[in-house]
């Protein structure tokens, strides 16, 4: 059987090469790009590389001659390859921790910024405790790994030291990192609580916010007055209802579209997360927030951000910094492309921006629904189903005044 | 036990006394058809290395990709034709790449290449043993290996082009080919690919575990073989264990893809489509993948910590630091990896206490590997180290080991992984630990034990060369992408160029491609090596690196039955390298205590009182400054 699917598929590939081939020859006609000065590079590059090649052939049947003249004279052995080997690992020691120091300052320089959320704080010192204790154990046992490889090296004249085993030390290799790793998955375990299982604050209860991936962009969704966002059923999903939203949920009457996530600072927010086709992955690293979005499946992310869009710029003395949204899981060929601009505002800001966010409902879906149409004469100009276009429209700002005063 | 004895004669228990190398073999069955451990061996590996160059390839088309994202090299067109339409390479073929290059390396290069060469070659071997216990079986396993790399390369030449939702494969991406061209017959491909080298797998295993437990020669109890032979008797169970899950989870996602079921799908629009599907969910499939998933890590480096205990003993000189240790630490990690699946999916919605449960497990896990470094690291003090390129290779094996397991530690704590999972951190980190680590291993094996499998040695300079090359390239590719993870860059991004925080990255990218091609290159040195040596290499010796183990106690020439008369009694463990009052460095385990008076040690008897008192009266008689030291 597999026998027959090998052939299925050759005969398969071969009538697309042959297409491949019939439509390479059509396109290439037109675009006319000279390939032989690309084959000639090709051939060059090849060329240089057989010449390496050669080189290290010459080198190595000089040594193997050297060698044979030295065994011919009766001498010791011309090249001891065992202390060259012991000295490249010694260099490779000294260069590796220059290069390593270099990464570190250099490369470690250009990483994310320090957290700009409640719990990322957690996180980062955490990261912090566990990068300084790795690199001392990283640094220790490479020093070790190299210098022993140096030190003993064969030299001919020694027998190596017969020492199977030594209870009492193995019992301190597995004793002292098994209480390192304990102090490490308490502290992780403990975070990791704080972070999944939170306890809301009366005084500040959390904004909600769904977000919602498809291929390949997000939509957002505030809750509108009611902090609730509405009930939604992918069956109900059209080109005009493009989450499936239930308009007979009242919860859905004031739910309001965004083009970009602005959050209050020092507000917690919970992000709603869903996903419409396949799997994808909200990810925020600036608040050192991720978690994929299921088809079938709602998750929750609860954060604070602490730093606003604008501290932020001055913080990383970056002037075009953009805290963003983006997707961390392989969804198609667009994954590279999802972005989500994420703005972090002080409380007055939100509330002046959020007024002027459209409603989704408009008077297509109300007649969809059977409800009530609104009698507003620029109704149609403010039909943002379509998260990528959301017209800033004014008619919108209108309706949505009322239901904000509550 | 009497482990006093003379060399013993009597041979019961080995009446199989067929003329074995006496028969002639057609060309079929002696190279294609063969039923001989040694020759399968030899086609697992010349496979497996065939499937790796090709996946470096692909890996090299990528990098390009991402080192210069906006140049284009009409040349990519020439062989790729659509795929690389204007000389650059498209989104969706990319993803193909990415997936089909780790697939390709996980299962194909690392898992068959790995363990099916040196579990089939070495566990008769070193155990005595004349050939598998059901070489019929083993023969299919590598045939069924071979259908399976012919059928994922064959999704090359497929329209729609390979399969490209990751070599995860997540559904629904792999499950509908509207959300990518790949998971149309590409995928179909993939999947049946995957059984059939599942089930390969399984014939392989459940041969190495049986053979293991059945088929020891007389002496060899468990706890005097070799580090390697625990180390693949291991990972066939952890194989036997856990692959029939990918199947069930395979054959589920099949029933999705082409019978209409809903077992990983639900509540999914398409465009404006609405599938009907409901009721399932895409976490299932994580679960079953990763209940493999993670294992198959372990499939991936116990045989390269194996081979390089072994290596690092023979050529340090010495006994292999705490060879109880090094066993138990096997087991731990064997038993601990069927627990920590989890770690893979902290992100990924599954509850939160799952999730701290499964960072427990996986911290743990750290432990017994931090143990096997701690014993490779006291194996190399007071040694006297040969560097033979396996000996290179080995440590640079360790050194892989160290630096990406440590990393490890960072995405196993599930609030670190929040914001590293799905970025280049996490790349990084398993082509060190994982990858790097592995293909050392195996380098380690193919150099040691290449006088075993084609009676010749290969050229010690060229290995220097390609060892060196290789060791300073990986971690040139390798150590910076930790800091684009850092920086919060996922990984299977087809470009950076949409993203005004990723530019400053372009740069490593490029400096990292170099590094790829360069490291690929090098591979030149050690493919040619290894094919010319098959024909013209120097021939090898019997016992070119002066080893204990039973391998090197069978003639240069392979002969079917590998013994040319009775099968070799073992009276010690491997490890007796350098020991104290013996003449030479090694004392093979073939040589009974009895001829080895004057280096024999009290804990050489396992508390047998009779043996002991043999060797205390012998020990007062001939070596009285010997019952000082040791007896007291």
């Amino acid at each position: 059987m597999a026998a027959l699917a090998v052939l299925v598929t050759v005969f398969a590939n071969t009538s697309a090469f042959a297409q491949e081939a019939a439509a390479g020859a059509a396109a290439a006609a037109p675009k006319q790009i000279d390939m032989v000065p690309i084959y000639k590079s090709a051939v060059f590059y090849t060329m240089l590389f057989l010449l390496l090649c050669l080189f290290v052939a010459i080198v190595g049947k000089a040594i193997r001659v050297y060698e044979l003249t030295r065994e011919a004279q009766e001498k010791p052995e011309g090249i001891n390859w065992d202390t060259v080997n012991a000295v490249i690992f010694v260099l490779f020691l000294i260069v590796g921790l220059g290069g390593v120091y270099f990464e570190y300052t250099v490369h470690g320089n250009m990483i994310l910024p320090d957290a700009a959320s409640e719990h990322g704080k957690k996180i980062d010192s955490m990261f912090n405790i566990t990068l300084i204790l790795t690199t001392i154990v990283f640094i220790g046992t490479h020093i070790a790994l190299f210098l022993f490889s140096f030190f003993y090296r064969n030299s001919g004249k020694r027998k190596a030291y017969f020492y199977p085993h030594n209870n009492s030390l193995e019992r301190i290799w597995t004793i002292v990192p098994a209480l390192v790793l304990t102090v490490l998955v308490l502290m992780g375990f403990l975070t990791w609580r704080s972070i999944f299982y939170k306890i809301d604050d009366p005084n500040n209860k959390p904004l909600s916010i769904e977000v919602t991936s498809q291929q390949f962009l997000w939509t957002l969704r505030y809750p509108g007055a009611d902090g609730v966002v509405g009930l939604k059923n992918y069956k109900l999903i059209t080109g005009t209802n493009g989450l499936g939203m239930d308009f007979n949920d009242k919860n859905n009457l004031d739910d309001q579209n965004a083009d970009e996530m602005v959050i209050p600072v020092n507000k917690p927010v919970r992000l709603i997360i869903t996903s419409k086709d396949v799997v994808h992955s909200v990810y925020m690293p600036h608040f050192r927030v991720q978690l994929n979005s299921v088809p079938g499946m709602t998750s929750y992310f609860e954060f604070t951000p602490t730093i606003t869009s604008e501290d932020m710029k001055l913080k990383t003395n970056d002037p075009a910094f953009q805290y963003l949204l983006f997707c961390s899981k392989i969804c198609g060929s667009g994954h590279y492309n999802m972005k989500k601009v994420i703005r972090v505002v002080s409380q007055a800001e939100y509330d002046a921006w959020i007024v002027k966010q459209p409603l989704f409902i408009n008077n297509d879906l109300r007649k969809e629904f059977k409800l009530p149409l609104v009698p507003d004469a620029a109704a149609p100009a403010a039909a943002p189903a379509d998260s990528t276009a959301a017209p800033k429209d004014s008619s919108a700002v209108a309706m949505n005044k009322p239901a904000l005063k509550k | 036990m009497s482990t006093i004895t003379l060399h013993d004669t009597h041979n019961n228990g080995h009446h199989d006394d067929h003329d074995h190398g006496h028969h002639e073999q057609s060309f079929l069955t002696k190279y294609v058809f063969s039923q001989d451990h040694k020759m399968i061996a030899k086609q697992f590996l010349i496979t497996g290395i065939v499937m790796a160059v090709i996946a470096m390839g692909l890996s090299i088309l990528f990098r390009i990709q991402l080192a210069w994202p906006d140049k284009s090299f009409p040349i990519l067109e020439t062989f790729l034709g659509k795929w690389a339409e204007g000389g650059r390479i498209k989104p969706d073929f990319y993803l193909a790449l990415v997936t089909i290059h780790g697939t390709i390396m996980v299962f194909f290069v690392l898992t068959a290449g790995l363990s099916g060469t040196f579990s089939n070659l070495l566990i008769p071997l070193q155990l005595g043993v004349r050939d598998m216990a059901s070489p019929f079986m083993n023969m299919l396993s590598y045939w069924l290996f071979f259908v399976a790399c012919i059928i994922m390369m064959s999704s090359f030449f497929v329209q729609t082009g390979p399969a490209s939702a990751g070599w995860t494969i997540y559904p629904p991406l792999s499950a509908l080919p509207k959300a990518i061209p790949g998971s149309g017959l590409g995928m179909t491909l993939w999947l049946t690919s995957m059984v059939l080298f599942v089930a390969s797998q399984l014939m392989g295993g459940i041969n190495y575990v049986s053979t293991v437990l059945n088929m020891r020669t007389k002496g060899m109890d468990l706890w005097k073989m070799p580090l390697t032979i625990w180390a693949f008797f291991l990972t066939a169970i952890l194989g036997v264990l856990s692959f029939p899950v990918l199947v069930a989870g395979v054959v589920l996602l099949i029933f999705d893809r082409s019978f209409g079921t809903s077992f990983y799908l639900s509540d999914i629009v398409m465009g404006s489509q609405v599938l009907p599907n409901e009721g399932g969910s895409p976490i299932l499939w994580e679960h079953l993948f990763w209940f493999l998933g993670h294992p198959e890590v372990y499939i991936v480096i116990m045989p390269a910590l194996g081979i390089s205990s072994e290596v690092i003993s023979v050529n340090a000189r010495k006994p292999i630091f705490g060879y109880h240790a090094m066993v138990y630490s096997l087991i731990g990690i064997t038993v601990l990896s069927f627990i920590v699946w989890g770690h893979h999916m902290f992100v990924t919605g599954m509850n939160p206490l799952l999730g701290g449960v499964f960072m427990i497990t996986t911290l743990i896990i750290a432990v017994p590997s931090a143990v096997k470094t701690f014993n490779y690291l006291a194996t190399l003090w007071r040694g006297n180290i040969r560097f033979t390129p396996a000996m290179l290779c080995a440590i640079g094996m360790v050194s892989f080991f160290i630096s990406g397991g440590l990393t490890g530690i960072f995405l196993g704590n599930a609030s670190l992984d929040i914001n590293l999972h799905d970025t280049y951190f996490v790349v990084a980190h398993f082509h060190l630990v994982m990858g790097s680590a592995a293909i050392f291993g195996m380098l380690a094996g193919v150099y040691h034990w290449y006088p075993k499998m084609f009676g010749r040695m290969m050229n010690a300079k060229l290995g220097y060369l390609h060892f060196w090359v290789t060791f300073v390239c990986a971690y040139l590719v390798f150590f910076p992408l930790h800091f684009l993870g850092l920086d919060g860059v996922p990984r299977r991004y087809y470009a950076f160029t949409e993203f005004e925080f990723m530019q400053k990255w372009v740069t490593v990218n490029v400096f990292v491609t170099w590094s790829a091609i360069v490291a690929a290159l090098a591979q030149v040195a050690f493919l040619f090596n290894f094919f010319y040596s098959i024909f013209f290499g120097k021939k090898a010796t019997q016992n070119p690196w002066e080893s204990n183990t039973l391998e090197w106690t069978t003639p240069v020439e392979h002969i079917h039955g590998n013994w040319p008369g009775e099968i070799p009694t073992v009276h010690r463990w491997p490890y007796d390298y350098s020991k104290p009052g013996a003449e030479q460095d090694f004392i093979p385990q073939t040589v009974p205590y009895s001829e080895t008076m004057l280096s024999n040690m009290p804990h050489d008897f396992e508390g047998n009182a009779e043996s002991e008192r043999i060797q205390r009266e012998w020990d007062a008689k001939n070596a009285p400054e010997k019952t000082e030291v040791h007896f007291h």
